[in-house]
């Protein structure tokens, strides 16, 4: 647990290091403001919920998550650094939950900085405060499978920018496997059961359920599949270009 | 022995067709600063990787006391203190911030890491810098603070991946310093291809070419090996010079003589036929022949020559 920590405190400083980190942060709050009030219709709508707000996130995040994660391993392999990481006396899998942990808790910040939306909301009449909750959860867990993913990514190239392209890739993949446009594909072909499968690992239908207040161990154990896999993935990755050098 | 730190055993690694480190085995004791050289690519960084455990051998085995290395075991990598090629470092943190976290993982916290971290920096120096930029230190600063992380939690095996690459003499001789001073209870192995470098700090020469170990052992050892061995070298006017080497190149101790111009004199290079001992009689026939002789040395066998010899072969 200790090296868990000394890594994460490590990788969450890091991002403040340099103006990227605010600029990051600025310009989520501004997109999440466009997308609640303008796409979203927040006013117009005249109801007292976040649903304006949390609509658009899966979009929003598509490419916001990747851009956090995207410097993770591939900084590291390109300045070297991961040799230095990797002949630590701790183990591995250590490194890579320190690493996402603080790539997380960044977008966990972000996240919190939407309160004045809550409060809005409370100003103006009185939302179901439980569903906003569970909401604000769904988000998380939502930002955080679009990082595992990130940060396997990372992992694969030196590159941040190849990195970037290759989590929006993967990400999109797991975001529309619900859409119509994904199960029409399949479905002329596969059997239902592959289709059922397909579309059960969007995000977006699990995403939306904890949107509406709806908490079902389901949703949260496939969020929590989601990461680990991803993190198993990334932890792959590393030993092999470990073997590259 | 109870003394050996690090240990390899028939160590190999295989890049597909390649083979980058081909059957090594070396021990280093406590006390003892092996220099491991060879040219560019002959897999003394390889070698080095899997001495930490960042690689995996393809065949063979590493001990860091008595620990055998793998990716896995971190107990065996506690105990190595380890400067990676190029000396990679956060180029966002602070050489304070830097050394703290390296101290932290190896479970060195609070007042101790402090402690630890300042006199890893008083070591090298670096007290003047503790709160800049690592990426905007110059090439000897940031060597100077892979080195303190490397040494800061007192580790039993020091391995350092050239660890003078790229400084100026000053701080070569500084690094030299301190790699000396802290050879006294330690194993420590240094790769270089700077050939001083063993003559300046190291007990004991491993040699490779081509992923082989080509020679091994004490420098002055490596030196004799070499066909300047015992070799004369006087300078001499300019008239006189052609005279001498004819009537040297008739003795037969002699094996050949090199000349070489030097302003209006000439210096000239007379080699020990079998590394015998040459310098007497030479100096006697100098004498008698009024060759008007000055700056008359005895070679004790030249590094380079030998490593060129070794390690030039076959290519």
């Amino acid at each position: 647990m200790g090296a868990v920590k000394t890594i994460f405190r490590r990788e969450f400083s890091s991002y403040f290091a340099s103006p990227v980190a605010y600029v990051f942060l600025v310009i989520f709050l501004i997109m999440q403001g466009l997308f609640t009030f303008y796409l979203g219709a927040f006013y117009s709508r005249e109801q007292a919920d976040l649903v304006s707000f949390f609509t658009y996130q899966p979009w929003l995040y598509l490419f916001l998550m990747p851009s956090i994660a995207m410097r993770l391993w591939s900084e590291d392999r390109r300045s070297g650094t991961f040799e230095l990481l990797l002949t630590l006396p701790i183990p591995t899998r250590a490194v890579v939950i320190g690493k996402y942990l603080a790539a997380l808790a960044f977008a966990g910040l972000a996240l919190a900085l939407t309160f004045p939306i809550w409060i809005t909301v409370n100003w103006l009449g009185s939302p179901d405060n439980g569903v906003i909750i569970t909401g604000y959860l769904g988000s998380l867990l939502m930002a955080a499978a679009y990082l595992a993913i990130g940060a396997a990514m990372s992992a694969i190239t030196k590159n941040q920018v190849v990195a970037f392209i290759l989590a929006v890739t993967v990400c999109f993949l797991f975001l529309v496997a619900g859409l119509p446009m994904v199960l029409d594909a399949v479905s002329a072909w596969a059997p239902e059961a592959l289709v059922l499968a397909i579309a059960n690992l969007s995000f977006l239908s699990h995403f939306e359920s904890l949107q509406k207040g709806v908490v079902t161990l389901g949703d949260i154990v496939y969020f929590l599949a989601v990461i680990i896999f991803w993190l198993w993935v990334n932890r792959i990755v590393i030993e092999s270009k470990r073997e590259a050098g | 022995m109870a003394d050996i730190l690090l240990e390899a055993r028939n160590l190999s690694k295989h890049f597909g067709e390649l083979k980058a480190v081909d059957d090594i085995s070396l021990s280093v004791k406590k006390g003892e600063v092996l220099g491991f050289l060879g040219p560019n690519g002959a897999g003394k960084t390889t070698t080095m990787k899997m001495l930490t455990g960042f690689l995996a051998p393809t065949s063979g085995t590493a001990y860091i006391c008595g620990e055998q290395v793998t990716s896995e075991n971190e107990k065996a990598r506690a105990r190595i203190g380890y400067l990676p090629e190029g000396a990679p470092l956060f180029g966002e943190m602070s050489p304070r911030s830097f050394l703290k976290f390296i101290a932290e993982t190896h479970g060195i916290v609070g007042r101790e890491a402090d402690d630890v971290v300042e006199s890893a920096a008083s070591a090298v120096n670096l007290e003047k810098v503790m709160m800049q930029r690592l990426d905007t230190l110059s090439k000897g600063f940031k060597r100077r603070v892979g080195l303190a992380a490397a040494i800061l939690h007192a580790p039993d095996v020091l391995i350092l991946d050239e660890p003078t690459d790229g400084l100026d003499p000053n701080q070569k001789f500084e690094v030299r310093r301190l790699i000396e001073a802290m050879s006294v209870d330690r194993a420590i192995i240094i790769s270089t291809h700077i050939l001083e470098e063993v003559d300046a700090l190291c007990h004991r020469a491993v040699i490779i070419n081509r992923g082989m170990i080509v020679a091994d052992g004490q420098p002055s050892e490596l030196r004799a090996k070499s066909k300047y061995k015992n070799a004369v070298t006087m300078l001499l006017p300019m008239d006189n010079a052609e005279k001498a080497a004819a009537a040297l190149k008739g003795i037969k101790m002699v094996g050949g003589v090199e000349a070489a111009r030097e302003g209006d004199q000439m210096r000239l290079t007379i080699l020990a036929r079998g590394g015998g001992d040459i310098a007497d009689t030479i100096g006697d026939i100098a004498a008698v022949s009024n060759w008007q002789v000055s700056q008359y040395t005895v070679d004790p066998g030249r590094l380079d020559d030998v490593f060129r010899q070794l390690t030039e072969r076959d290519v």
